[in-house]
């Protein structure tokens, strides 16, 4: 078995459902910094079966919406001298300001630089889409 | 709500009651030509036109001449500031101090809500790609309610490029907040309804739509028949517009069905989607359609602007 150590300081994103850990490593662009991260995939889960693990030895900006934008099921936990300080779940965002773009290639947010695109959450159907601010087309996230 | 230092953007801007506010005012100025020829004096109707159009710049141009405003802005893109690479943000935020009211018509959909986000002036979306056409609506909302005497259980027919077609994006989604509406959609299986809006519009008002490729089908249980044009301009390929384009094209012939007080009504302008023939048959209303749109931009205008309209004591 495998075995990393416990982080002492900085945070730690815990289950993320297998496959997602490098999108979300690449996202963060975590490949980019000087600080140890450790990224592990195919974990034994008891409630996902395997998951992935992101360890950052380092207290930074997580952005939570994206994160429940990737994938809802995931739990990022602040640690502080060896102990967890704070656990947060992520959610589905009910708004989204600027992380993809509208699909529509007629939007106004595609065409102009200043604007920033804004979706708001729809369900239809069990399926998850956002609908633009600006031209109301439903765009479906995929990372 | 007070309509005044509002925008119109989306015709669900406004409540039931504030468009019969519009209508009410915008019949008064039917009736009463003469009365409002000096409402708006000393106010200035900023046009900012990024695509062509006629019709709707110059009734809106109209319309505040009518009022004894005074009129500036640009009717190409090409000789203006845009065409330098400016962002829609700082062009409104500069205009919008050299005008009273804005009115907005742009290619790219969500460009006038993304005006009305930064300019200090209410702003009015003059039509915005395949998106929206708000002042279309108020227009066809007054003459429906001028020959029908209602806006609650009708049933409309939308006829042609249903995809495309922003009048009809407007006009069917306003039409879904009245009591009682039943669409009768009538379109080349391209040219439907965007999946989106008709799934949108059931979900939010249980409304009762029915589509179909035949007009001579349908044509006898409408009280409405609006016809649109096949938009050669919203087409991404040639071939698709030219296979498309006489999908429908309503004659003498085919109105023999149709009831004796359905109204034809188009946006305008119209390529060969009515037969000239039409023009004479009482039903056909285009025109007069057309006219109504001049008083409703005077009333949504005045209204805006919050000048005094008690000018004929009423």
């Amino acid at each position: 078995m495998l075995t990393v150590n416990s982080i002492n300081c900085g945070i730690v994103i815990d289950h993320i459902t297998a496959g997602n850990g490098i999108k979300i490593f690449e996202k963060l662009k975590l490949g980019e910094v000087n600080y140890p991260v450790v990224l592990l995939i195919n974990v034994p889960s008891s409630k996902l079966g395997k998951k992935d693990i992101i360890k950052i030895e380092n207290k930074i900006d997580v952005d939570l919406t994206m994160l429940g934008l990737i994938d809802p099921n995931i739990t990022v936990n602040i640690i502080e001298n060896d102990s967890i300080v704070n656990k947060m779940n992520v959610k589905i965002p009910d708004e989204v300001q600027g992380l993809f773009k509208c699909k529509n290639p007629r939007c106004v947010s595609n065409y102009d630089e200043y604007t920033t695109p804004r979706f708001k959450l729809v369900k239809k159907n069990g399926k998850i889409f956002y609908r633009c601010n600006y031209c109301e087309e439903l765009t479906s996230y995929t990372i | 709500m007070e309509l005044k230092g509002r925008h119109l953007i989306d015709p669900n801007d406004f409540s039931l009651e504030e468009l019969k506010q519009v209508f009410d005012l915008a019949d008064r100025m039917i009736d009463n030509r003469d009365t409002y020829g000096s409402i708006c004096k000393g106010k200035i109707l900023g046009t900012l036109f990024y695509e062509p159009s006629t019709r709707t710049r110059l009734s809106f141009e109209s319309a505040m001449l009518r009022m004894g405003g005074s009129v500036l802005g640009f009717a190409d893109a090409n000789t203006s500031s845009v065409a330098k690479g400016e962002s829609i943000a700082d062009t409104i935020r500069v205009l919008s101090t050299y005008a009273d009211v804005v009115v907005m018509r742009h290619p790219k959909e969500g460009a006038p809500k993304l005006a009305s986000e930064y300019s200090s002036v209410p702003v009015i979306n003059g039509g915005d790609g395949g998106h929206q056409h708000p002042t279309q609506t108020l227009t066809d909302l007054l003459t429906i309610r001028r020959y029908k005497k209602r806006l609650d259980n009708l049933t409309v027919g939308f006829c042609g490029d249903l995809k495309f077609g922003r009048t009809v994006h407007s006009l069917i989604s306003t039409m879904s907040r009245y009591q009682g509406s039943k669409f009768v959609l009538v379109s080349p299986t391209e040219l439907k309804l965007p999946e989106h809006l008709k799934s949108n519009l059931m979900e939010m008002y249980g409304i009762d739509i029915y589509e179909t490729e035949s007009l001579e089908e349908v044509i006898d249980s409408l009280d409405i028949l609006y016809m649109t044009r096949i938009q050669k301009e919203r087409f991404f390929n040639e071939a698709d517009y030219m296979r498309l384009k006489d999908s429908y094209i309503l004659d003498r012939s085919k109105l023999k069905n149709a009831k004796d007080d359905m109204l034809v009504m188009h946006p305008l302008p119209r390529v060969n989607e009515i037969s000239y023939d039409v023009d004479d048959d009482h039903r056909a209303v285009y025109f007069k359609q057309a006219e109504y749109g001049i008083y409703v931009r005077m009333a949504l205008i005045a209204l805006l602007l919050g000048v005094d309209v008690n000018v004929d004591g009423k």
